[in-house]
């Protein structure tokens, strides 16, 4: 058998990390509902991208933010936040939704 | 490497064995959910955190699903885990046992082995491994207490392996073994670690990271579930020589092997062969040392291993072997034959034309009685003279 496939993960088992490949499929177009962040009432703990599940959660240094082309709108980032900084808007809201 | 000193010879049941087995090689974390033939490992790991004897996080858990899925949680952040069920127990984990090994993580559990939901039946039988065969688990299957014992030192050897990085199943006959006081040799626990020493000097394998936001398991879309998958199944695929090298190890250091991936028993010279596995392989090696006597050339090959399959092993114990008998201590739905019997008839090109005899027997408590493998060998040497034979035999349903 000649393997022609390009490894993707680096280890043995299916680790990825969220700031580099792997957010391959289009799942921002599952999305109903966007996490919007209230910069004022995050502290950065980074609970949000420990447990966003396509891990589209971007550092930006002293907050994160979703990525939307990815974000599928689950919420779980808004349910995990402790200081509740994050609101899940309908997509209809907005002008791109 | 030096050689282990002596160990403290104590007579126990397979279930304390499980339990001092676990503990002499140093978990950090323990959950285990009591469940009949198994309960007796849980109460005893407990006790040993509680009188301090066992350094290790022991998890209280509301089932087994937890059980599983604490172990694995704690062994994708790095730690070395165990946990030990039976049964029903096997059952409830079935997803979890399937994220244990798609996360690669090497958690050791004991299965004592019972009879599975559809007929409660509180008694022995293999059903409860046969079933989660695709779990992608590696499964060993042990014939004794001793074994039971040096099978979990061998199998963190085998499953935090930076090669390997898989769960494995240490399987042995519920209330056959369970409750079967036996003499048995416990090394010290310094052997042990320096059994299990090598581990360390291997690279480390990914783990949880605090502050570093990864995920394991979860981009299995694709080519990215592709590639696990055949990562998953090439590591098994090494297992095999593995689990024969770490025997040999375990031969040199503590005194005591167990063949690895099968144990054969005077098959060198042998016309026909009985496949068995489990504690039965000790009543058949009996009744093969009395069939010698009377010039019947019967040996045994016993299946210390069923995931990964051993293949190229069986192959080269059976070829040239006249007819082959299984016993199978569990059912193959949907197919005639016993599981074992149905996998080894999957390597037929590669043993020859011989015939094979397919013997379900010993589910649900049932024993194979020394008059059930005498049986099993007669007919089977008839086989092998050219006489015609039952393809499929339940021996307790013809009695």
């Amino acid at each position: 058998m000649v393997i022609k496939h390009k490894n993707i993960f680096k280890t043995e088992s299916a680790w990825s990390n969220a700031d580099e490949l792997l957010l391959c499929l289009d799942t921002g177009g599952w999305r109903t509902e966007r996490p919007v962040l209230d910069k004022e009432k995050c502290n950065y703990c980074g609970l949000c991208a420990l447990y966003c599940p396509p891990q589209c959660m971007k550092d930006m240094g002293d907050y994160f933010e979703a990525d939307l082309a990815y974000c599928k709108g689950c919420g779980i980032c808004a349910t995990e936040c402790p200081r509740k900084a994050i609101a899940m808007v309908p997509e209809g809201e907005f002008a791109d939704g | 490497m030096a050689k282990a000193q002596k160990g403290q010879v104590r007579v126990i049941t397979g279930n304390a064995v499980g339990a001092y087995g676990a503990m002499l090689c140093r978990p950090e974390v323990v959950a285990a959910y009591p469940i009949t033939p198994q309960s007796e490992i849980a109460e005893l790991l407990s006790q040993f955190k509680a009188n301090g004897v066992m350094d290790a996080e022991y998890v209280e858990v509301e089932g087994e699903n937890s059980a599983m899925n604490v172990v694995l949680a704690a062994g994708v952040a790095g730690a070395r885990v165990f946990t030990a069920t039976s049964s029903y127990g096997l059952v409830f984990m079935y997803d979890a046992l399937q994220e244990a090994s798609g996360f690669r993580v090497p958690v050791v559990m004991v299965n004592a082995n019972r009879e599975t939901p559809g007929i409660h039946a509180v008694s022995s039988g293999q059903q409860d491994m046969i079933s989660a065969r695709d779990t992608g688990w590696v499964q060993i299957i042990v014939e004794n207490d001793q074994e039971i014992l040096d099978q979990i030192i061998m199998a963190y050897r085998l499953a935090e392996d930076y090669d390997i990085q898989l769960p494995v199943m240490v399987n042995y006959d519920g209330f056959y073994l369970s409750y079967l006081a036996e003499a048995v040799e416990i090394p010290n626990i310094e052997d042990v670690d320096a059994f299990l020493a090598p581990l360390k000097e291997q690279p480390k394998r990914q783990t949880l990271v605090p502050g570093v936001s990864k995920g394991c398991g979860t981009h299995g879309m694709e080519m990215g579930y592709v590639e696990a998958r055949y990562k998953h199944c090439m590591a098994l695929e090494r297992v095999k020589n593995k689990v024969d090298e770490i025997d040999k190890a375990f031969s040199d250091y503590f005194g005591r092997s167990y063949g690895g991936q099968l144990e054969e028993y005077r098959t060198e010279d042998a016309d026909i062969i009985i496949i068995a596995s489990g504690s039965a392989a000790g009543t058949v090696k009996t009744v093969i040392d009395a069939k010698r006597e009377e010039g019947v050339k019967v040996g045994l090959v016993k299946l210390r291993m069923f995931r990964p399959f051993p293949a190229e092993r069986i192959v080269k114990a059976l070829k040239g072997k006249k007819a082959i008998g299984v016993i199978d201590r569990s059912l193959c739905f949907g197919w005639k034959y016993g599981p074992m019997c149905m996998e080894l008839r999957a390597l037929s090109p590669e043993i020859g034309p011989s015939p094979i005899l397919s013997y379900i027997d010993g589910l649900a408590n049932l024993d194979i009685t020394i008059t059930h493998i005498g049986r099993v060998i007669d007919e089977v040497s008839a086989a092998a003279q050219g006489k015609s034979y039952q393809e499929v035999t339940w021996i307790p349903m013809e009695e």
